[in-house]
């Protein structure tokens, strides 16, 4: 018997005024298991994301997590599911006014009762874990570079222990060397916890080194879903065009780059 | 919509006490020297001028009056309100604008954190509250430079002047002033977030959030002054 995906995604379709930006989007991931999606700038991968955690509903189609449908419930029981998730943006998204360890803390503190020192210690612990000083706890995010961001967002995230992380663009903005690392510190944190991953990217680096399948989103459909391995070889000719980064292909005709 | 959302989550838990906290003192603290400016300055121009004017028909001695139902009833809470609708409409639209053009806000979402309730309620109880005290702080700096200009500059006896200041003076006039003041708070708070909370991509989008933020939070200062006047008198 089958094992009912972690997450399921049936046939989403979104518009945004006259653009549609899913056209049925179909795409399960087993629980322990790291997807990547990948695809042009525009393509839709942030909408899918967004749909995922409730920030956009669908226009129709369902979403599963755990089997539960998710799509349309109530906000209770949207939070509910919302514990579940770890998720890092694009940017970061810190908290700007809070520092470091309030950012890390932010909903564990909401849940259960911390002193500031607790706080504080635990917040410490796990950006240590995550190579950085336990002293840039105390720091403010805009005193903090890129790549010190991103780990901090990665530290909250992973702060609650969610059964389920969604990194957008995890190494967007990044050398490749400081990328590499927080590739490595999202494969050994994910192994850590046993969590479903699914990550936006189109750093095919970055892709190979996360990801244990890939779906390639292309006009609002995923038009491949496999294993990462053989993500080269597809005969798919957008894919290969993207995965290869040639600047010639289908994804770029008739378009100005 | 957003304004019964708003009002909602301010009165639903969790309350987020040092958020409100922050406000308070963003709002009421800071906001302290410019409202405590302005109304020194009118109260003092409206000594001034309304001795000009009443020396015409020699009513010199309602001056203090003249000064203190000014100050209380129209210009400490319209004056204040619109200084801190330039000051605070304006931040909270930059703050919660940038917040939504950088995924702060989805990302509060994310963390099971109703944004209504951790970002909007506690400025509207912030602005609904601090408004009233610094009207109240203003009132008395706007009289209080009435009563300088009356005694320094245009000879009045101070006991006669503070006597005349109390005289016509009722309850009623600094709570007028007062309501308006907490509507006009929770107005000015109310733009601030909503047009930050909608603000469009970008520099761009941030910077029409915040001038809408305060032109229609000063407009709505000015058309509710007229609507709570007319309601506390009968029209």
């Amino acid at each position: 018997m089958a094992h009912t995906p972690k997450i399921r995604m049936q046939d989403i379709h979104k518009t945004f005024g006259d653009k549609a930006v899913l056209k049925g989007v179909n795409l399960d991931i087993q629980a322990s298991e790291s997807v990547c999606i990948i695809g042009t700038s525009g393509c839709g991968k942030s909408v899918t994301l967004k749909c995922l955690l409730g920030l956009v509903t669908p226009d129709s189609g369902a979403i599963y997590v755990n089997g539960a449908q998710t799509v349309g419930q109530s906000r209770d029981k949207r939070e509910e599911m919302l514990r579940q998730f770890g998720m890092t943006f694009q940017f970061g998204a810190l908290f700007d006014s809070l520092p470091i360890w309030e950012n890390i803390t932010f909903r564990l503190r909401q849940r259960q009762p911390l002193t500031r020192k607790e706080a504080r210690d635990f917040a410490a612990d796990i950006v240590s874990q995550l190579g950085l000083d336990g002293a840039v706890v105390d720091q403010y995010p805009a005193e903090l570079s890129g790549g010190m961001q991103k780990r901090v967002a990665l530290a909250r995230a992973i702060a609650d222990k969610p059964e389920i992380l969604l990194f957008d663009e995890p190494t967007s903005g990044l050398d490749p060397i400081t990328g590499g690392v927080i590739d490595n510190l999202i494969v050994d944190q994910v192994k850590k916890l046993g969590a479903t991953t699914l990550t936006i990217s189109h750093d095919m680096n970055s892709v190979r080194r996360i990801a244990d399948k890939v779906a390639m989103l292309h006009q609002g459909q995923i038009i491949w879903f496999g294993p990462v391995s053989e993500m080269d070889d597809t005969g798919i000719a957008e894919v290969d065009q993207f995965v290869h980064g040639n600047p010639v292909g289908p994804l770029t005709s008739g378009k100005v780059q | 919509m957003f304004t019964a959302d708003a009002v909602r989550w301010a009165l639903l838990p969790p309350y987020y006490g040092r958020q409100l906290l922050r406000q308070i003192i963003d709002i009421g603290y800071y906001s302290l020297p410019v409202v405590g400016l302005t109304t020194l300055f009118s109260g003092m121009v409206l000594a001034l001028q309304s001795y000009t004017g009443f020396a015409r028909f020699s009513a010199e001695d309602t001056v203090a009056t003249v000064v203190v139902l000014s100050v209380t009833r129209e210009l400490g809470p319209v004056l204040a309100g619109l200084m801190v609708a330039g000051r605070i409409g304006a931040s909270m639209a930059a703050e919660i604008g940038t917040m939504r053009v950088t995924d702060q806000i989805d990302a509060l979402d994310t963390l099971s954190t109703r944004p209504m309730q951790y970002l909007v309620a506690p400025r509207l109880v912030a602005g609904t509250i601090c408004l009233p005290f610094l009207v109240l702080v203003g009132d008395i700096i706007g009289v209080f430079g009435g009563y300088l200009v009356g005694i320094y500059k245009l000879g009045f006896n101070p006991g006669l002047y503070l006597a005349r200041t109390l005289e016509y003076l009722e309850f009623s006039d600094v709570l007028l002033g007062l309501v308006k003041a907490g509507v006009f708070g929770f107005l000015i708070a109310l733009m601030g977030c909503y047009h930050g909370y909608h603000s469009g991509r970008g520099a761009e989008g941030v910077g029409l959030a915040t001038t809408n933020a305060v032109v229609s939070a000063s407009i709505l200062i000015l058309i509710s002054n007229y609507l709570v006047t007319a309601v506390f008198f009968g029209g």
